[in-house]
């Protein structure tokens, strides 16, 4: 078994909102990020695939592949978008960087043929990010 | 879904590796350098990763506010610009970036109660870094 990780970057903006909650409740539990009008991140992107390395090509996977695949799924949809916004998932759910990750998971794991998904990492900033390895609990 | 998430810190303190257990000679020839009398400094990256169910009213494992709220008074205040080695952590253990990292994940382990912790990882420089999860076997 080899492991592959793939990095990309998109920049894209959010906020943080819970229509069930009242407006002093979104801005206690969400504070900064509460406001409606969004702020920015850049976002760095890891997707690491696992699998056999194949005697023919010697790869896990074809990287050309698996970087249109990240492009189409992920990086057209997502970059310079407004999340909340502009993004399907984050209509009715919030784009925390956790939600963000399962999402791009979510687009990426039936995609994949050859390899199999391991864990999808996105950095919100160098100081924060989020692992996700497709578990349900 | 569970999710994984890891906030990165950062504090600068001092420390000399001695141990009082052992001669002094022992302890020029096992530290080096890190055994020069007066200490040495480094500015220590903090990393600590918490896992847990993602929550669907928030859409987050734990809120940020309480993970920086509890490092802030926990561990950056503890250890940051103090002498290692004053300190009572260290009254009996040589203050190692590995003791290090293992109190650290002792004090989160203790009193965080917000997102189960799954590890703490340190650099002390650049080039090397550590990490500690209770004992378990680290997963990436």
């Amino acid at each position: 078994m080899v492991y592959l990780t793939r990095k990309a970057e998109f920049a894209a903006s959010h906020y943080y909102h819970n229509p069930e909650f009242t407006p002093e409740q979104n801005r206690a539990i969400f504070g900064k990020c509460n406001n409606p009008n969004g702020h920015g991140h850049n976002y760095t992107l890891e997707v690491t695939v696992k699998g056999a390395v194949d005697p023919k090509s010697g790869f896990v996977v074809d990287l050309k592949q698996l970087k249109d695949i990240m492009s189409r799924e992920v990086l057209d949809a997502m970059d310079h978008r407004f999340l909340n916004k502009e993004v399907p998932e984050f209509l009715h759910q919030i784009p925390t960087t956790e939600n963000i990750a399962i999402a791009i998971w979510q687009r990426l794991a039936p995609k994949l043929k050859a390899a199999q998904l391991h864990r999808v990492r996105v950095y919100e900033t160098p100081d924060l990010f989020v692992d996700f390895y497709g578990e349900a609990a | 879904m569970k999710a994984h998430l890891t906030r990165r810190y950062l504090f600068s303190a001092s420390h000399r590796l001695h141990s009082n257990a052992m001669p002094d000679d022992w302890n020029r020839e096992t530290y080096g350098k890190c055994n020069n009398p007066h200490g040495h400094g480094h500015n220590y990256r903090l990393e600590v990763t918490v896992s847990g169910p993602v929550d669907p009213k928030t859409g987050m494992v734990c809120n940020l506010v309480d993970l920086d709220g509890f490092v802030r008074n926990e561990i950056l205040e503890r250890f940051g610009h103090e002498n290692l080695n004053t300190l009572p952590d260290f009254n009996n253990d040589v203050p190692t970036t590995e003791n290090l990292c293992i109190r650290i994940y002792e004090i989160l382990q203790r009193g965080f109660r917000h997102a189960h912790l799954e590890k703490v990882r340190m650099e002390e420089t650049m080039m090397n870094s550590f990490a500690y999860a209770g004992g378990k076997e680290l997963r990436d």
